[in-house]
């Protein structure tokens, strides 16, 4: 999925009318509340090998997440709204990462970043420990290539996840 | 102690001991009957003082297996690699939780992936892997159909 410029260009959904003493804003409800959403998405610190390495870089000051809106990361799922499956998940941590989404707030998005949490990876032939890809425990919205990705493409991973939520997708 | 000096006083130390060269430490096979009390040896003797045990690995050669123990000593700055082979059917040999107590977590390891058993252990149970489960991963023979995918 691209990110669409025209999306991204388009900070608010709806249209404002100057008129004296004010104005008037017609919008629909819906869209502003996915605008609203898609804006203030708290990451779960969550973490489980070397793609954690790469996600803080993203959250530190030279990629700085924050400037899209996942401002901080939450030590608890009760105040998260996105979980990014950040490394290998092996057979005993799928319960654990299965609690953690339970315990989430709705609305809840899931990003699998790398190439463990989407299908296994480096192990999916002779493991007898890793799940084949995080989506057989949680669902999955966005999916991020790499081996750890760069912090550009979990951004970009991020962004398009705004987008998802803006159009109504996810 | 050097290298050399090490592997002289060793020799007169455990006279039915082999030597292994061209590794980086002093490398000694020893037999698995032996093993407690060249453990106790290494640990007291004098100019020896054996005191940490860094290391321990299993190594599956497809014929047997070898214990390999990493001794290094915090007084004198030498260290010594312990190798003893193992009985591929009835892998055995004495646990060393007595002398370093590290050792009682590094067994448990060893038992629990290449199903090494540890004879005196205290507490010889899975560590990584849950409690029932069957059979050890690291074998090379392992067999998983539930879990792997062969390649």
């Amino acid at each position: 999925m691209d990110v669409n410029p025209q999306i991204s260009s388009q900070p608010f959904p709806g249209d404002v009318h100057p008129t004296a003493g004010g104005g008037i804003l017609v919008t629909k409800l819906d869209e502003v509340i996915n605008w609203a959403r898609s804006n203030s998405l708290w990451p779960l610190v969550f973490g489980t090998s070397c793609c954690a390495i790469e996600m803080m870089s993203t959250a530190a000051p030279k990629y700085d997440w924050s400037r899209f809106g996942f401002e901080v990361a939450r030590a608890t799922p009760r105040q998260a709204d996105v979980i990014i499956i950040a490394g290998t998940i092996v057979n005993k941590m799928a319960p654990v990462l299965k609690r953690l989404y339970d315990q989430m707030a709705d609305p809840k998005y899931v990003i699998a970043m790398g190439a463990c949490a989407t299908s296994g990876g480096p192990f999916f032939y002779n493991t007898y420990s890793v799940v084949k890809g995080a989506d057989h425990v949680i669902p999955v919205d966005v999916y991020v290539a790499g081996c750890p990705p760069r912090p550009e493409a979990l951004l970009h991973a991020l962004i398009t996840l705004q987008e998802k939520i803006r159009n109504g997708a996810s | 102690m050097n290298t050399q000096q090490l592997k002289q006083q060793l020799e007169t130390l455990l006279p039915s001991s082999s030597f292994e060269e061209g590794g980086e430490w002093t490398t000694v096979y020893i037999d698995p009957a032996a093993w407690p009390e060249t453990a106790r040896l290494l640990r007291s003797a004098k100019d020896l003082d054996f005191d940490y045990l860094f290391c321990v690995t299993a190594v599956d050669w497809k014929t047997h297996f070898t214990m390999v123990y990493h001794l290094s000593s915090t007084i004198h700055r030498h260290t010594l690699v312990v190798k003893i082979k193992l009985d591929r059917t009835n892998p055995e040999v004495a646990t060393v939780s007595e002398i370093w107590r590290t050792a009682e977590f590094h067994e448990r390891e060893a038992y629990d992936l290449m199903g090494i058993v540890f004879t005196g252990h205290p507490d010889l149970r899975r560590l990584f892997m849950t409690d029932d489960w069957k059979g050890w991963p690291l074998r090379k023979d392992y067999e998983d159909p539930v879990n792997m995918i062969k390649l």
